[in-house]
């Protein structure tokens, strides 16, 4: 795809309207137009990251209109001279949006607007299309809703925008992280001359300029007043050499002579700096005797040779000698802190430069914690404590606030007695005027009354005893006992028949427009809810109709009948109060519709 | 404790009852009608004594609920005399220690509720005992005689004492003999499977405990006793103390409100915002329905 695009194209600051004509042209970045009159003040440099969105019109349109939209709401319509122009200009500018990292944007904000217009690049559509083909379970969503017209594309698609963002072109690219490869300036000899050769590329550079600090410094520091950088490379590659010689004394010799070169030579003064630093930050309270049992620990190096280092050395060669597993160390931490600068690895100064500002970033950063210093003291007095000395730790823990439950028991109490249907004399508390003296005394008397006297014959009356008797039995009687008589009669075998069959046909009728109606939900379409409406309707009228059945029948069946119909009413108001919630709902979002706009 | 039977002879016929008495003098002396405290007493000797007859093995213990506390009066297995009337001298004595615990400040605001969570305790203490006295023993249930009104500050007391018989398999039978029904009993019956009456009929009372609660546990299996009532177990809101069958409920101290809170009034917990506010019908509302026959 061309990276720019000049196009002849009127410009307009409104969809209607004359415009200027002029020269439209596009890159990846920017879109700039120049206006054909020389002494018109429209003209335009936009940078493509300001631009929200664009719409351009259908194919079938009088105009080929293009339409960018700024972030604060400006637009900038192109009149075309003709489709093609238009659809290259399109194309350029989905990819240039895509591009400056404004994903999705593409798509208008506003979900619901009228997408008609809609229309989206190129890729985007591609991109939908595999998805579809990858996942037959979407493309049937897609099928069912989409070409059906219960959905628009765009609200299908609104629901997956995770799916969409996955659209590997816009992830940004993923970073590369410095070589694992320690000392990846081995030095090259012919084996013939004398000659040594190293090689340098930026990325070695960098790498050196990470390790080792000092080197950095005095890069910057003589770089390029006092040497070139081709000198300061081979005075470093020369430190190296002598390095890999292992000749400590050798090394301690030329340092004495060159300066500069006593700079590579010697240790390293910041990282010894930053290495004490980072000792400081160590867990005072671990245990390095713990270790010892460890054999390589205290093998010089770890074990690993690198050189004569067992030899004795004279006091004054002991800055030249770098061990081993110091380097290592530095590697590993370098490689593991990854690439913590942002620049291109061309300029060996730049790459300097922004080392040391990150470094020294944070440095400062360090120094000014002040919370860090702290934590580590408490952390040491808190390790460092005996127990047996401190005052106990109290858990930190808010105290619980619970409020006297009587007052709760109390309405409970009044609630429990209302719902028992208890009014008239036991809704109002018993009246007691008596004093606690008169209450035990009348109580101590009818006790000696009875002590005295004994049981009073007759105890009661036979007629209340009767009485009695008949009410408790009663309800046996009616139902109980012609219940229990015949296993296969069941409770509607006793019902008059009417009723029986009353009370089939309502279950049928009332199953079959349950059944329709929670099958409409949710609702989605005019058809789904002016169906609903008509099944609601039909559904209210049942109530009465049950209502007067259950009046109709004779006293000691109602409660029968009523046990039947009650699931009957339970499913039609659990049908009713979806309904009522449903309609609520649907107006409060429609409320908010119109406040949207 | 029991004298030592024949263990062959504790049939599953054999019943343990443990009887609860209320004697709240403040509701006694609110009865309006004539079914005084004497006679309510001499129905309760009458029905006594019938059990005692029923088989020769079952065994009547007696709790006196009083006002400020509670106490054995009675025990068929130890007593001198096989009638029950001799429980009166206990009876009496345990009135008078009643009446010394009360404040001397004159009346009392109400009725009063008596005692009835520990009455409940002591009697299943009881039977604990008699459980623990070997592999056979008397069928046990607890019969609740009882008319002062409810105290809701012994709501827990009760509801423990409740979930423990029902625990240990033992009914509470309960027999309201004042104007209003009591919540607590209805619980009671209805959680242990026993018996909960309110007699219309004061007069009567013999007639009702004798047609209702004199059978033992094994013969009840063949009898139609009253059905129980449908127990309303909903509970209020703590807001605005309204009965409510779904509502919102506290994490830390269960709690119960009617609509959503910010923060718990009872225990003063912070609650976390929910993600949306979905129509009321969904999730973290808990439906309980009343119960019905």
């Amino acid at each position: 795809m061309a990276d720019k695009v000049v196009k002849r194209a009127m410009y307009k600051s409104s969809a209607k309207g004359s415009g200027i004509p002029g020269v439209l042209t596009l890159t990846r970045e920017r879109f700039i137009f120049m206006p054909n009159d020389p002494s018109s003040s429209t003209r335009f440099n936009v940078e493509f990251s300001t631009i929200k969105g664009f719409r351009s019109s259908k194919e079938s349109a009088k105009q080929a209109l293009l339409n960018l939209t700024e972030d604060q709401g400006r637009n900038h319509f192109f009149e075309f001279e003709n489709f093609p122009d238009r659809d290259a200009c399109k194309e350029i500018v989905a990819i240039a949006i895509a591009n400056s990292g404004e994903a999705g944007k593409a798509v208008p904000e506003k979900p619901a607007a009228p997408l008609q217009n809609e229309q989206l690049s190129t890729a985007e559509m591609e991109w939908r299309i595999k998805l579809l083909q990858e996942n037959s379970d979407l493309q049937k969503l897609h099928k069912d809703f989409v070409i059906q017209g219960i959905l628009s594309e765009a609200e299908f698609w609104a629901t997956r925008k995770k799916l969409l963002e996955q659209n590997g072109t816009r992830r940004p690219k993923q970073r590369v992280a410095l070589k694992n490869d320690m000392l990846s300036t081995k030095p090259l000899s012919d084996g013939q001359s004398n000659r040594v050769t190293f090689n340098f590329t930026s990325e070695i550079i960098h790498q050196i300029f990470a390790e080792k600090p000092a080197v950095r410094q005095a890069y910057l520091k003589f770089v390029p007043n006092k040497m070139t950088e081709k000198e300061f490379w081979t005075k470093y590659s020369r430190a190296e050499y002598l390095h890999s010689t292992r000749n400590v004394v050798a090394a301690a010799a030329e340092a004495a002579e060159d300066e500069e070169l006593a700079v590579f030579l010697k240790q390293d003064d910041m990282l010894a700096n930053e290495a004490r630093r980072k000792i400081r930050r160590v867990d005072p309270t671990l245990d390095m005797e713990a270790d010892e049992g460890d054999d390589y620990i205290h093998i010089q190096d770890h074990g690993l040779s690198r050189g004569d280092s067992k030899d004795v050395l004279e006091p004054q060669y002991e800055p030249y000698r770098r061990s081993f597993s110091q380097n290592l160390n530095q590697h590993g931490a370098v490689v593991l802190q990854g690439r913590i600068i942002d620049v291109e690895l061309g300029d060996t100064r730049t790459v300097a430069e922004a080392l040391t500002r990150k470094k020294q970033a944070e440095l400062a950063k360090e120094l000014s914690d002040v919370s860090l210093e702290k934590e580590r003291l408490e952390r040491t007095s808190r390790m460092a404590e005996i127990e047996d000395l401190q005052a106990p730790r109290d858990p930190p823990v808010a105290p619980l606030s619970i409020k006297d439950p009587r007052d709760y028991f109390d309405s409970q109490q009044a609630n429990a007695l209302k719902a028992l249907g208890d009014t008239g004399s036991g809704g109002k508390l018993l009246k007691c005027s008596v004093s606690t003296h008169d209450a035990y005394g009348s109580i101590k008397e009818f006790i000696s009354e009875i002590k005295a006297s004994g049981i009073h014959e007759p105890l009661m009356n036979s007629e209340v005893a009767l009485k009695v008797l008949n009410g408790l039995t009663q309800n046996i009687s009616s139902t109980k006992y012609n219940l229990g008589r015949n296993p296969n009669e069941s409770v509607l075998d006793r019902l008059p028949n009417i009723t029986k069959e009353e009370l089939l046909l309502h279950w049928t009728s009332i199953q079959e427009l349950l059944k329709h109606f929670w099958s409409s939900y949710p609702i989605t379409t005019k058809y789904l809810s002016t169906k609903v409406a008509r099944l609601k309707d039909a559904m209210s009228k049942i109530y009465p109709k049950l209502q007067e059945m259950k009046q109709s029948v004779q006293s000691d069946l109602r409660h029968q009948v009523s046990l039947l119909v009650q699931p009957m009413l339970q499913a039609l108001d659990a049908a009713f109060a979806h309904y009522d919630a449903d309609v609520r709902r649907r107006s409060d979002r429609s409320g908010e519709r119109i406040n949207g706009y | 404790m029991s004298p030592p039977v024949p263990s062959k002879l504790l049939t599953d016929d054999v019943s343990l009852i443990m009887v609860l008495i209320d004697t709240n003098p403040y509701f006694w002396s609110s009865i309006e009608s004539n079914f005084t405290f004497a006679k309510f007493l001499s129905h309760v000797l009458a029905f006594l004594n019938s059990i005692l007859l029923l088989n020769q093995l079952n065994q009547v213990v007696v709790i006196a609920t009083g006002f400020n506390s509670c106490s054995y009066v009675f025990d068929s297995s130890i007593s001198v005399s096989p009638r029950a009337e001799s429980l009166l001298p206990k009876l009496e004595e345990f009135v008078e220690n009643d009446e010394s615990l009360s404040q001397d400040n004159g009346s009392v605001d109400g009725v009063g509720s008596s005692l009835l969570s520990g009455a409940l305790s002591m009697a299943l203490c009881y039977i604990q005992r008699v459980f623990r006295s070997g592999p056979l023993h008397p069928q046990p249930r607890i019969l609740c005689l009882h008319g002062s009104p409810d105290g809701p500050g012994q709501y827990v007391a009760i509801m423990n004492s409740i979930f423990s018989a029902q625990r240990s398999m033992v009914p509470i039978d309960s027999c309201v003999i004042g104007s209003q029904h009591s919540a607590f009993l209805q619980q009671a019956s209805y959680i242990t499977g026993g018996v909960y009456l309110k007699p219309q009929q004061m007069e009567g009372l013999l007639q009702y405990l004798l047609t209702v609660f004199a059978t033992d546990l094994h013969s009840r299996n063949f009898l139609q006793l009253p059905k129980p009532v449908g127990v309303d177990f909903r509970a209020s809101c703590f807001c605005h103390k309204s009965t409510i069958d779904m509502g919102f409920i506290c994490s830390v101290c269960l709690s119960i409100f009617c609509r959503r809170q910010k923060k718990c009034s009872t225990c003063g917990s912070v609650f976390g915002q929910t993600q949306t506010q979905q129509d009321p019908s969904s999730s973290d509302l808990k439906r309980k329905t009343p119960s019905s026959s």
